[in-house]
């Protein structure tokens, strides 16, 4: 790769890279994100790669390894190209039947393609099966066309030409314009206007200023931006150099979590590339505008989400948060002014440069533009990424997108923004979903996470398990959230266990209102979301464990018993067998008995009964 | 512990000695040694420069610092929400009970080391379990008693 001089020779480049790519030969398409990964993918790619090279057809056949597709669920997924065939759950033995039957003698394989889950009929392409149907993949639907270490492939589908257009002539200023009039709000959660935050980190007095790319995903159920960096490292690159180019800075972070090593890999693999071709270094493209980026691993600290305990970490120093008062686009990482945003925000700053604020304005609603991926999860049956316009509702979403609940039970709520978020009960469903919509029911957009609940979910469970999460997390700077988590989750275990006293809603409403008020950072501030609003919202349940000491949705392991229904028992032996610590009792073909002394209560025999003879009440 | 003072400058080296590489130098130094032994912190506040309690202070700030040895496999269960709401929990007891040690203990032969984490951002097939860098999705009691059975089995020295 030889330094490309002047944004020409990158068109050139461009234009060499698409007239040698034969858009109509025949490919493969193999997801290796984390979920399909889990599921095999790569025996998958060494099948693919093994039954081509037996076959002499390397120079008919292409495949590409790309990164995080989406629809996790039903991993492996191969596409065939160029007809957009979609198959899933491929395994390795599947492979050369794939490469005789549909990418040479163009036939369908019925046994791998998805069925409707309302219809049963299979569906053949990817774009007409409902999880993508009716999504709008503006920014992710990238990752399912190119190679991740690839640059080429980034390169050939338009990549780095908004960087090109930026500093062939745009001014600073006119590129922070863009931004504003673009509408675009930080997705990492606090949705602050982009543009805004930019022009003030320019005005900001000082020649040093940096800016940082916030990966440091570490809401629960939200994995969006590892899927982005690990599926196209590059397009949160270019946003990045966009972004120093308009604020005027010369070097970068980016700080990733260490749980994510792809991701952390695929990005370094981007930086080196991006400087061989000159994108990164002085002299960026013969512009005269110099810029650099460092990687910085996390330390599996929630907190360092938060822009100023993200800043101390690259600093060395334990990740605390500070005061804002001085915001950190004036004093920031080592007291220079500083922009921070997070990683889809970033990916989006090339889309709009290129495509124009007027583009972009038209998606979404009035004061949340643009596309937001969510990570699906929790009871839905189709579980994944996905990319919305802003304010489709989350009925939409969960039924149309998500396919409805598992095993056909009953919604009972939808949990968005994370730990800082809150519980939407199922008669809220037809909320849309944007920043202020969101707030107003008493969650949050957040940063992606959407965990679907059904009946068998305890809320007070819930409630307990964000704020026990928060207790571990907490950095331990302010007393209200130190003290206050460790009371709330004390009193919340209490109600868990039977021992809740009906004056523990009132302490708890009352720490809740402490913290809010008493903390320093959004951690603190916001930590007592999830429980004022199943509080707010599943009253009923909270009752249930105080006053008649019961868990309705049968999770609460103190307030349940198990036990053997003795007419649908039949005795086949399968839970005795299975019971780690002997509770259960009983003659082959004799129905069976659970010693309640002797239970943990652990479920197994519950999960494993295929009479349904095992009760939990 | 007998540390390899050579490996120890030689990643100190690759960072740079300043108050900001503090962070990096220990990951790689757990990686070289799976843990952080304490003889290392001392070694590495007199290269850097900076007050033995700031390093100590760093490592055990961050959880993915480890002040005891760890076995010599991993297991960690994702307890992030969407694998708690499908029974993160429930996993994470099950391997207690078999290991016979609390999570973020270790046995007494040094075989495993039992970790939760709270999202491993793989949330859709979850619940979760890594063995030794190798995720395991959609886990059930029963499923992560056989993935014990043959993590003790296959991988025995």
């Amino acid at each position: 790769m030889a330094k490309l001089n002047s944004t020409k020779e990158l068109d050139n480049l461009r234009n060499d890279l698409i007239a040698q790519w034969d858009e109509n030969k025949p490919s493969v398409a193999i997801c290796a994100g984390t979920g399909c990964a889990a599921f095999g993918a790569r025996l998958v790619v060494d099948a693919f790669k093994h039954e081509i090279n037996q076959r002499g057809l390397e120079s008919k056949i292409g495949v590409l390894v790309t990164g995080c597709q989406g629809y996790c669920e039903r991993g492996v997924i191969v596409v065939i190209k160029p007809e957009g065939i979609f198959y899933q759950k491929v395994k390795p033995d599947d492979v050369a039947e794939i490469i005789e039957t549909t990418l040479q003698k163009k036939d369908i394989i019925d046994r791998l393609l998805y069925k409707d889950s309302e219809t049963g009929k299979s569906i053949i392409y990817e774009k007409d099966i409902p999880f993508y149907k009716y999504q709008r993949r503006i920014i992710f639907g990238n990752n399912s066309k190119i190679s991740p270490v690839n640059i080429h492939d980034y390169l050939r589908i338009g990549g780095y030409s908004a960087l090109s257009k930026v500093l062939n002539g745009m001014k600073p200023d006119e590129v922070i314009e863009i931004v504003k009039k673009s509408g675009l709000r930080g997705r990492g959660g606090g949705g602050f206007p982009t543009g805004r935050k930019w022009e003030s980190c320019r005005k900001a007095d000082g020649d040093v200023k940096y800016v940082i790319v916030n990966a440091d995903e570490g809401d629960p159920g939200a994995y969006m931006d590892r899927s982005l960096l690990e599926g196209n490292p590059h397009s949160v690159l270019e946003g990045l150099i966009i972004g120093a180019y308009a604020i005027g800075s010369h070097e970068g972070y980016i700080y990733v979590r260490q749980e994510y090593p792809l991701a952390v890999k695929h990005f370094i693999r981007a930086l080196e590339q991006a400087r061989e071709y000159g994108l990164l270094g002085e002299d960026i493209l013969g512009s005269e505008f110099g810029f650099d980026v460092k990687v910085a691993r996390g330390g599996g600290a929630f907190v360092c989400g938060e822009s100023t305990a993200l800043m101390a970490s690259i600093e060395g120093m334990p990740g605390e948060p500070r005061a804002k008062h001085v915001h950190t686009v004036d004093v920031g990482l080592r007291e220079k002014p500083t922009t921070l945003n997070n990683v889809e925000t970033w990916a989006n700053i090339p889309l709009i440069i290129n495509k124009g604020w007027e583009w972009y304005t038209k998606i979404g609603t009035e004061n949340s533009k643009g596309t937001k991926i969510f990570s699906l999860v929790g009871k839905v049956n189709n579980t994944g990424l996905v990319e919305i316009p802003m304010g489709i509702s989350l009925r939409e979403i969960v039924y149309n997108i998500g396919g409805g609940i598992k095993e056909g039970k009953k919604l009972k709520a939808v949990q968005t923004g994370g730990p800082s978020g809150g519980c939407v009960p199922e008669r809220l469903i037809d909320t849309p979903v944007d920043f202020d919509k969101l707030t107003e029911v008493g969650s949050m957009m957040g940063s992606g996470g959407m965990i679907v609940m059904d009946e068998d979910n305890c809320m007070v469970d819930i409630a307990r398990y964000f704020v026990g999460f928060l207790k571990d997390e907490s950095c331990g700077k302010c007393t209200p959230c130190r003290e206050g988590l460790w009371q709330m989750h004390a009193i919340l275990t209490d109600i868990c266990e039977g021992k809740g006293k009906e004056e523990d809603i009132e302490v708890l409403e009352d720490l809740a209102w402490t913290m809010e008020n008493g903390c320093l950072c959004q951690l603190g501030t916001t930590a007592a979301n999830p429980l004022l609003t199943t509080l707010k919202y599943f009253k009923e349940e909270y009752d249930a464990h105080i006053k008649e000491k019961k868990c309705p949705a049968g999770v609460c392991k103190a307030l349940i018993q198990f036990s053997i229904d003795k007419e649908k028992c039949t005795g086949c032996g399968l839970c005795l067998l299975k019971c780690s610590v002997k509770a259960i009792s009983g003659e082959k073909n004799e129905v069976h008995d659970i010693d309640t002394e002797k239970c943990i209560k652990c479920g197994i025999c519950y999960d494993i009964c295929r009479f349904d003879a095992v009760i939990k009440k | 512990m007998e540390i390899d003072t050579k490996k120890l400058e030689e990643i100190i080296g690759k960072y740079g000695k300043c108050k900001s590489t503090v962070i990096p130098i220990l990951q790689d130094i757990q990686e070289e040694y799976n843990w952080l032994p304490e003889e290392v912190f001392e070694i590495v506040a007199q290269e850097l420069g900076i007050p033995l309690m700031d390093v100590y202070g760093v490592a055990t700030f961050y959880r993915t610092f480890s002040l005891k040895p760890r076995g010599k496999h991993i297991i960690t269960v994702c307890l992030g929400t969407a694998c708690h709401v499908r029974g993160g929990q429930r996993i994470t007891e099950t391997i207690s009970r078999e290991l016979g040690i609390n999570p973020g203990e270790t046995t007494e032969d040094l075989k495993f080391t039992l970790e939760t984490v709270n999202c491993l951002g793989c949330c859709a097939i979850g619940p979760i379990v890594v063995v030794d860098g190798e995720y395991y999705g959609g886990m059930t009691s029963q499923k992560v008693a056989s993935l014990l059975k043959k993590t003790r089995g296959g991988k025995r020295e």
